[in-house]
Formats: C-alpha cells, structure tokens, sequence
C-alpha cells in the first residue's frame, strides 16, 4: 500500500486543535510546576530539616514513578477518595503540573547551589540578611543558570502531555487517533503528528541555546 | 575592640584553632602569618561568625558576639571584609555592589549611598569604572571594588583574609597601597598576608600561627626580625 499525502491537508485542521490542547497543557503543567518547583527547591536548600524531608520524599516519589501511574493515580484512583469525578483536563494539568514541579524543584536546588559560597559570605558579611541575601545577590545569578533546563523541562512536558490522550483529551496524539478512524492513514497522520511535536520541540531548544548564550553567567 | 578568649574551631576531628587568645586594640593593625593550613583564615572568618566557633568566645566592643541572641548581622556591619577571591556580585555595576549594603543594611538613600561610592572609588583609585562590571576589571581593581564595598558600610574594622593572594604580581602593589593608607589612616584592622614585607611595613603587631594556636606574637621587628621560636624561625627562613 503506497503511501498517500493527498490527505494531509484535509486532516490538518483536526490536528493544530489538537496542537493547541498540547501547548495549553504543557504551558498550564509547567506554570503550576513552576510555583511547586520553586518553594519545594528553596525548601529543599534553605528549609527546615522537616521542609527538607518533605520535598526530598515528594522529589524522589514523582521522579521514581511513571507520569502515566501518577495520572491515574489523580484521574481513576482520586475519584474513589473525593466520591466525585476528576475531569479529564483537571486531572490532567494536576498531574502534570505535580509531576513538573518536581522536577523544577530539581533545577532551582541546582541553579542556587551553583552559585559560588563566596557570594553568600559576601553579602553576609556586610550585614545582609539570609533572606535579603537570597534575594538581591543568589536569586538574581541563580536565574541565570535556571532559565535554559527550564526551557528542557518544558520540552518535556510538551512531549509528556501524549501520555494524557489515554484519558480521553483530545489533545495532538489523541485527535491524531481520531483522524486515523476516519482516514485509515495511520502512517500517514503519525508521520504528520510526529512532525508537529518535532517543529515545537526545535523550537523551544533553539530559543533554549539562544537564551543559554545571551544568559552566559558572568563571573 | 575585638578580643577572643579560647577559640577553638573544629571541622569534624580537624581541630583548626584550638585556643586562640587575642585581644585588638583600636586603631591597632594587627598582622597574621603562618603556613598554609595553620588556621588563620579560619581564624579571621571566627570574628564576624562567618565560621562558628566550636568553643571559646569572641567579644566585640565589649559585647560577647558568641551569645547565640546577639543579632550577628548588626555585628557584621561594622567589620567589614576583604576576601582572597574579591566576590564581588558578578549581576551589579561596580557601584551597585558599593551601594547595596549601605541602602539595604543601614537604611542609607540611593543618592547618599552613590555619594559615598564615588568617594571611595576615588579613594582606591578608579572613579572612572563606576558603572563596569566586575568582569571587565583586572584582579587589582576587582580587589579594590571590593575594599570599597566593605568600607562603604562605614566599618569600625576591616579583616583581610589573605587580600592579594589571588593576584598577578603586578597588581598587588596598588591593592597593598589601598590597605596601607586605610592602616594610616588609623582603620582597625586584622590582616591574614603572606606578604611579609608589608606585613613588616604596616604591621603594629604580628601574630606567627602554626598549627591552629598562636605561636609567637609581638612587634615586625621582634617576630619578623629576631624570631624566638624554632617553628617561627623554620617558617620565615622558607619565606623570606
């Protein structure tokens, strides 16, 4: 069976629907995992030893189970808990955004123990505080170092977010699926989907490289 | 000013100080020698709590600083210090690390913290690199910024932990000359060198450190001069 291209344009439509539904949660999952990410890595460097604990169980759970198990964890397991439906988006974007968290927490402990020790006794030996010190001399130059793997991260979740059309989201692979039931293309609209996720994930890496280079730590 | 009695500091079973008894007068300049690994950094950081003492107590002003409620960020403003690696905030203009302490520290307004800024940068010698970032300056400059910076806070006394150590040779005159004008200019000071000349120079009293316990101590000319004891005598016949 030849392959046929004729098709594409026709499904093209049904898929950048699709497309939108995968930027809206990767771009919703990285935002709430931003929020997580940076209190848990904070905690994490600077926290009280029960923060610490916390975090360090929450981190190494998230990045030792599948995303998938952690979906159905919130989407079918959850409902049992509450006595109430989770709704697919919901569930979605929660178990992303937990999962992402986790791992930004990772990036933020990184980029703020890569800032040299002499920077915090510099500023403490002037008579700034810990927190004042965090803010005005580590954070500025951990930053830094934290925008490029954020822009990974989201690569990620961008990829990741497919994992979510087994809950019936209609978003790039799922409405790809639904294409196939109506074209029987499969080839065809895989090789077309394939290449929307490679189009954005190139994307983001050059604006990734771009940032890393623009971003360069001066010291 | 600033007295320690019986400091000791350990890093697991590496006893660093073990018992150091000093007492720094006002206007005093007092120097600090040894070999590499005898404690005198460790030493220096104890002043302003950088490192916490395992025992002993360190006193400044008459007040016991150790006391676990005395606020050392009030304490650290008034002694400033000088690092070996300058670390100078790598993000800030030269005269944004100059301004920051003052404003954030001491309440200081922008236009009186810049002020004061470019009086000091004046003062070491580079007005003109106001604006710069650290990077662009050679070592020497980056040190002096960062005299700057401390002296900025208005310090009651200045620690120098090893200042020129991380110098090209060229460059460590123009810092030295800063750190002397500072000594004429009656600064307390407390100053870790391996500059032995200068330590002659400026010094009011040297300390000779081995092993983390003060081994000799007096005036340039006594212990730089006519060491007493044999580990002193070992020690200034490598270096000199």
């Amino acid at each position: 069976m030849a392959l046929d291209f004729s098709i594409i344009p026709g499904i093209i439509p049904a898929l950048l629907l699709g497309t939108r539904l995968t930027i809206e949660l990767a771009v919703i999952a990285v935002a709430i995992g931003l929020v997580i990410g940076s209190f848990a890595g904070i905690a994490r460097v600077g926290g009280s030893n029960v923060a610490r604990i916390v975090t360090g169980v929450y981190v190494d759970f998230i990045r030792g189970t599948p995303l998938l198990v952690q979906l159905f964890l919130v989407y079918f397991g959850l409902p049992t808990l509450i006595r109430r439906p989770v709704p697919p988006f919901i569930a979605a974007i929660t178990a992303m955004g937990v999962n992402s968290g986790a791992y930004i927490a990772e990036i933020v402990r990184a980029g703020i123990q890569s800032v040299d020790r002499g920077q915090m006794e510099a500023a403490r030996s002037l008579g700034l505080t810990y927190s004042q010190s965090m803010r005005y001399i580590i954070f500025p130059q951990a930053l830094r170092r934290i925008i490029p793997p954020l822009g990974n991260e989201f690569i990620a979740m961008l990829k990741d977010s497919s994992l979510v059309s087994v809950i019936a989201l209609e978003e790039l692979l799922r409405k790809g699926q639904v294409v196939i039931t109506r074209t029987f293309r499969p080839f065809e609209v895989y090789m077309v989907v394939a290449l929307i996720y490679l189009a954005m994930t190139l994307a983001i890496s050059r604006l990734v490289a771009w940032s890393e280079r623009r971003l360069r730590v001066v010291d | 000013m600033i007295k320690t009695v019986g400091l000791r500091k350990s890093f697991g079973n590496n006893h660093v100080l073990r018992g150091i008894d000093v007492a720094i007068k006002p206007h005093e300049v007092v120097v600090v020698i040894g070999p590499s690994g005898s404690g005198k950094s460790t030493f220096l950081r104890c002043l302003n709590l950088l490192e916490k003492p395992s025992s002993g107590q360190v006193f400044f002003r008459g007040h016991c600083i150790t006391d676990p409620h005395v606020n050392v960020n009030e304490v650290r403003r008034e002694m400033g210090m000088v690092f070996q690696r300058f670390n100078l905030f790598p993000h800030m203009s030269v005269i944004d690390n100059i301004t920051l302490g003052p404003m954030k520290v001491r309440g200081v307004s922008l236009e009186e913290a810049k002020q004061t800024a470019r009086d000091l940068l004046r003062k070491v010698g580079i007005a003109e690199k106001e604006k710069d970032y650290p990077s662009e300056l050679s070592g020497g400059q980056q040190q002096r910024v960062a005299i700057a910076r401390a002296l900025a806070m208005k310090p009651m006394a200045m620690l120098f932990d090893e200042a020129t150590s991380a110098l090209d040779p060229e460059m460590i005159g123009e810092v030295l000359d800063v750190i002397r004008r500072l000594a004429e200019e009656g600064m307390t000071m407390v100053v870790v060198t391996h500059e032995m000349g200068f330590a002659r120079e400026v010094g009011d009293r040297v300390l000779f450190m081995d092993e983390g316990v003060i081994v000799e101590e007096g005036t340039p000319e006594q212990v730089l001069g006519k060491p007493q004891n044999p580990r002193t005598q070992a020690f200034l016949s490598k270096v000199l």
